[in-house]
């Protein structure tokens, strides 16, 4: 496998945990709800996942409880501000402080065992052609689902009826709420898919980027799924290419330490962040595309009249 | 529908019976009634906070009644939600449009009835045809006018072939114009046998076009009468409970004061995707008169007002002074120091912060302008308390303390501090949105007078109004603004609603920039 | 179901009683959680509550932990006032230790009283300088200032890491990642324990914010922003200043509790200066109803669950991070007892709409 081979293949795993975590807070911000737990429930989903495994054998069931974990703290949140009306900004945080601090409560016994990895889907005889081979097989099934996942949220958010409501609901809730349509039941149904996706991203942090379960192994990565959703202006396909781009300057960093490049590795490891930061400005300085494209309804509590 | 099977003149197709609902201590509806016979127009007439929105909505399903029973055909009618009120056969327009900007008229449509907005199109081309509301059913919402923006609303609301159709105020944003266009639209509906309810709080409009007319008043029904035999005094009367006075005015002097308010081509470019850019806007106010700017809400009106109260920044000198001062430059409290004072249109949230003290909203103008109120940098909020006491005193501000926040009032009672608020500086300039908009009768009349008041004492007063009455009431010169740009002022005896109205449509423009603001 | 009805008002008796509420319900979900790992719900509390309070050396740890804090959930508290949402306040806790080091790591020979000053001031300004890129991002390009100050953390991390493993790195210590120690005027002077003067400075920093948000006109000027951004413009108040004001203020502050906790406890610039300080901050910023001097009983309180959360590592040999846990349920019950406050709350069930209709 050539080197330019081997690079590609760390910037889809980089990129793997990222895209799933923005695919699903984008459906949540697409409803008009702002989570900026993302982190915490990314947190929850690593440990839950990994613990589940060690203690099961089964990887499976190890990615099932990520998903429980992160669409649990999920549901806390939408209890906050879809039923109690919470300031969604200072929820998103607390659900954060919670998630980094129950992860490392339940997570204390398991610092530093080796893990249970993912099983690599190998297709025999494809995975060994030149390039495309180890490119496109022989990744492990939560890879997959992650491209799966981007193209059934870009089909059901434009080309179906629910979309279509998900979005109105989070362009006006209250001309929502005035035709009939169910603003609080389809914000807790988009909550609970973002942590839900939240919590698989982090089970492949543990369970397949580096199978091991260290404190704070999300790494700020549930923050800049946050950054992309808005790099992305709101639409899926533009994630997935955003996904990409910051898996590879995650790699990239990497890559330039073993490679011995004369700059320091905290340099060189505050590249991400610092992209990050740049993509961001990049994109809000042009006021009309964020100010048409954001859900309008984003990060407003709604309170119906009944 | 089925239960359209035998409508007959005898019995009402709608029945409303003791509707009740409250919220907080405040009821809203209190045993409210009202019966609408098949073919029958029907006004639901009341003041601003009479309770009229609440009946309509608990009749649509969007609220629930506390007691009261409804029935459509005879047959007890039971709504929790808005589709199953359509699919029982009564539809609604609203008065603040629940339409989705980003999307399309087709998939706005399909959001409230079902299906996909592809298998829309032709019948909506088919209803907006046979109704005479021309609309494009794959234009973005965003890019229409109000206008057409109601036309959406209404074909939504045909398009569930409902028996009973409300309309909530609809007429508050068209021009004289569009709203007889509407006035056919509904004719020929209720000539096909549906009902109609009417929503307004315009005299005019329920005389000219309903064949009866319920009154409400703080909830209550106080009569119900047929608007054809009635006086628009007499329904005053009902809505009010009092008579309301005329606004007094003398005419102005003959030899009119210097303009104290200036505007010379006036330009600037739309702030953001939805504002509206203005387009060489020119006036002059002169001391001891209103001049009135009428237009349909959306053209440039906030814009304007912003521009003026120097909000917003104009983009070279020599373009707006106020008191021979060029202030084009010179942000809101220097607007003020040199003699002006503003009320912007929305009283919460822009004209008023809504959980504050009446005092902290009066320092909210004052804190630069008032020496004593702050004093490097420290506030005296005693100060503050006083002279907002002074303000209810003088203003009849009711219910209010200093310490009360200004989301507690009532809008008539905020609107008349809002109101006492810039009056009590003397302005020699007062730029006004909306003066009246959302305020109940006596308190609107009263706030008139002051304004006409205050011009006649020589002071330059410009109302920028939807309200056309309102207008012919106390204007001396009256201007009309369309996408961004002003039309020459005409003296208010030189002209009429019918010729103001073809001016609110653009019947003036001298299209600086087609497609403005879109 | 759970309706919400706006109240006409904020309730003035709720936004007192909620703190409490709050405080009561997650100390209960705290006992719950232990009684989870299997110890004793009621000894874990005591453990974790009251023993800290019953001994001198841990009363005057509370104030040394609780001086962070309070520095800089003030400023916290002055930023969300203003509706300004700077969450990378650990971050600027760092850049304003490491600036302040600068004295004694690149100048040890100046080592009088006026050094020290010079060291907070200097702490002060690398806070605010580090919180002038969120401010200015957020002025200039209108870039979310929450993703900004957040990523800033990271970034002030691994300054600070690269530092104390490379130029800065103490010649004398055994290649481990230190600085020199800091000596005689370099360290913060001690009132009594381990408590600093830094705890004298965040008193004073509440009674002058205190004052400023009630009288002040600047403090007018925050929470109109806060409150009605159109309102404020109206008051010819300019929101980009009141952004700036509030950045480079609360940055200050940690960065003076950057400088403060590195002069003053630990002594040295390390790899680790904060146990997440400046994220614990925004909590007792809440707890505090963003309101001055509040917070200083919301910043004694956290310090508290700090102290709490090493004793039951002591005792009942429990992971520290119980004290994360336990503070992040408290703000999550914080902000569920704050709907009490604009809401009045009432049950109902499903269809009893019908029976009236």
């Amino acid at each position: 496998m050539g080197a330019f081979e081997a690079f590609m293949l760390t910037v889809i795993a980089a990129a793997t945990p990222l895209l799933l975590a923005a695919v699903g807070e984008l459906v949540t911000e697409r409803s008009g709800v702002l989570n900026l737990g993302v982190e915490g429930m990314m947190t929850a989903g690593a440990v839950a996942a990994f613990a589940t495994a060690q203690l099961t054998a089964s990887p499976w069931l190890g990615v099932l409880a990520g998903l429980a974990a992160g669409m649990a703290l999920s549901l806390v949140f939408a209890v906050l501000v879809l039923t109690l009306a919470a300031n969604q900004v200072a929820t998103g945080l607390a659900l954060t402080l919670l998630g980094l601090g129950l992860s490392g409560l339940l997570g204390a016994g398991f610092v530093g065992l080796p893990g249970e990895r993912l099983p690599k889907l190998e297709v025999a005889g494809l995975s060994d052609l030149p390039l495309v081979g180890p490119l496109l097989f022989g990744h492990d099934a939560l890879v997959y689902a992650s491209f799966a996942l981007t193209i059934a949220v870009w089909w059901f958010l434009f080309h179906t009826r629910a979309g279509l409501v998900l979005r109105a609901v989070g362009v006006n809730h209250d001309a929502a709420h005035a035709q009939g349509l169910p603003v609080i039941a389809v914000r807790y149904g988009a909550v609970l898919f973002g942590g839900a996706l939240a919590g698989l991203a982090g089970a492949y942090l543990s369970l397949s980027y580096t199978p091991q379960w260290i404190e704070n192994m999300t790494a700020g990565r549930g923050w800049i799924a946050l950054a992309l959703v808005v790099f992305a202006t709101w639409r899926p396909g533009r994630a997935l290419a955003g996904a990409y781009l910051f898996g590879a300057v995650w790699i990239l960093g990497l890559h330039a330490q073993a490679l011995g490049v004369g700059l320091p590795s905290q340099l060189l490891s505050a590249l991400p962040y610092l992209v990050t930061i740049i993509a961001l400005v990049v994109i809000s300085r042009n006021r009309t595309l964020t100010l048409t494209n954001t859900p309008a309804s984003l990060g407003q509590p709604f309170v119906p009249d009944r | 529908m089925e239960q359209g099977q035998s409508p007959s003149a005898e019995t009402p197709l709608l029945q409303v019976r003791g509707i009740t609902r409250r919220f907080g201590e405040v009821v809203a509806n209190d045993a409210v009634s009202l019966s609408v016979m098949p073919g029958q127009i029907h006004a639901v007439l009341g003041e601003n906070g009479a309770g009229k929105s609440t009946l309509v909505r608990i009749i649509y399903g969007v609220i629930r009644p506390d007691a009261g029973t409804i029935s459509l055909n005879g047959r007890p009618l039971r709504v929790t939600s808005p589709a199953e009120a359509r699919r029982a056969g009564v539809g609604m327009v609203f008065q603040h449009f629940s339409l989705f900007e980003p999307f399309t008229v087709a998939q706005n449509i399909a959001l409230a009835l079902g299906g996909k907005a592809a298998a829309l199109a032709d019948r909506i081309r088919d209803v907006s045809r046979a109704y005479g509301l021309p609309l494009d059913p794959d234009a973005l919402v965003a890019d229409l006018s109000v206008g057409e923006r109601q036309r959406v609303e209404i074909v939504r609301c045909l398009l569930a072939d409902p028996r009973v159709i409300i309309l909530d105020e609809p007429t508050s944003v068209l021009t004289p114009q569009e709203a007889e266009g509407l006035f056919a639209t509904l004719r020929t509906l209720a000539g096909e046998g549906r009902a109609i309810i009417y929503i307004t709080h315009r005299l005019r409009e329920v005389r000219e076009l309903c064949d009866a007319a319920t009154i409400l008043r703080h909830g209550r029904v106080v009569a119900s009468v047929d608007p054809k035999t009635e006086t628009a005094a007499s329904l005053a009367r009902h809505m009010v409970g009092a008579d309301i006075p005329a606004v007094r005015a003398a005419p102005p002097a003959e030899r009119p004061g210097a303009p104290l308010l200036h505007v010379r081509d006036l330009t600037l470019p739309a702030d953001g995707p939805f504002g509206v850019a203005l387009y060489g806007v020119s006036l002059d106010v002169r001391g001891g008169e209103v001049l009135a700017i009428a237009g349909v809400a959306g053209n440039g009106q906030r814009e304007l007002f912003r521009a003026l109260s120097g909000e917003r920044l104009a983009q070279a000198r020599g373009v707006i002074c106020i008191g021979g001062h060029d202030v084009s430059l010179a942000g809101i409290n220097a607007r003020r120091a040199a003699g002006a004072a503003f009320v912007p249109e929305e009283r919460l949230g822009h004209a008023a912060v809504p959980h504050m003290s009446l005092a902290g909203n009066l320092l909210l103008t004052r804190h630069a302008v008032d020496r004593d109120l702050v004093r490097r940098g420290v506030i005296s909020w005693r100060r503050a308390r006083q002279r907002t006491q002074r303000i209810i005193d003088e203003h009849d501000v009711r219910a209010a303390r200093p310490d009360r926040p200004a989301a507690a009032l009532s809008g008539g009672n905020l609107q008349k501090f809002v109101m006492g608020r810039a009056l009590d500086r003397h302005p020699k300039v007062l730029v006004v949105n909306q003066p009246t908009w959302g305020v109940d009768a006596a308190a609107a009349a009263a706030i008139r007078q002051r304004l006409v008041d205050l011009a006649r004492a020589g002071a330059a007063v410009l109302v920028i109004s939807q309200d056309l009455d309102e207008i012919f009431q106390i204007a001396d010169r009256i201007a009309v603004i369309s996408r961004g740009e002003l039309s020459p002022a005409v003296a208010v005896e030189e002209t009429d609603r019918e010729r103001i109205g073809l001016a609110m449509a653009g019947g003036f423009e001298r299209r600086h920039a087609p497609g403005a603001g879109a | 179901m759970i309706v919400l009805r706006k109240r006409p008002a904020p309730s003035p008796l709720w936004r007192w009683l909620a703190p409490l509420l709050a405080l009561a319900l997650a100390v209960a979900a705290g006992a719950l959680l232990f009684a989870l790992m299997g110890h004793d719900p009621l000894q874990s509390l005591y453990v974790y509550f009251i023993e800290p309070l019953t001994s001198a050396w841990s009363l005057s740890e509370l104030v040394v932990k609780a001086t962070p804090l309070v520095l800089i959930g003030v400023g916290l508290a002055i930023c969300y006032r203003a509706n300004v949402w700077n969450i990378g306040a650990e971050g600027q806790l760092i850049a304003g230790a490491i600036a302040g080091s600068a004295i004694p790591v690149l100048l040890p020979g100046w080592n009088d009283p006026t050094a020290l000053i010079a060291m907070l001031l200097l702490g002060a300004l690398g806070g605010a300088a580090w919180a002038a890129v969120p401010a200015f991002l957020k002025t200039r390009f209108n870039a979310n200032e929450i993703l900004t100050s957040l990523m800033l953390v990271y970034v002030a991390g691994l300054l600070l890491d690269w530092l104390v493993r490379g130029p800065w790195r103490d010649p004398g210590g055994f290649n481990f990642p230190k600085t020199v120690s800091f000596e005689g005027w370099h360290v913060m002077p001690v009132l009594t324990g381990r408590v600093h003067i830094g705890a004298v400075l965040a008193v004073l920093a509440v009674l002058a914010l205190w004052f400023v948000m009630a009288r002040g006109r600047a403090g007018f000027a925050v929470r109109t922003v806060g409150a009605a951004p159109r309102a404020a413009m109206f008051g010819g108040f300019s929101e980009a200043r009141v952004v700036w004001g509030v950045f480079l203020l609360s940055g200050a502050l940690a960065g003076l509790a950057g400088i403060a906790e590195v002069a003053g406890s630990i002594g040295q610039l390390q790899p680790s200066i904060s146990p997440g300080y400046g994220f614990t901050a925004i909590i007792v910023a809440f707890l505090g109803r963003l309101s001055p001097p509040a917070v200083l009983f919301a910043g004694l309180l956290l310090a508290l669950t700090y102290l709490g959360g090493e004793a039951a590592q002591l005792a009942l040999n429990i992971s520290d991070k119980v004290a994360q846990a336990f503070q992040g349920l408290l703000l999550f019950f914080i902000l569920a007892a704050d709907t009490l406050v604009h809401y009045r709350i009432t049950f109902r069930h499903r269809l009893s709409a019908g029976e009236g209709a």
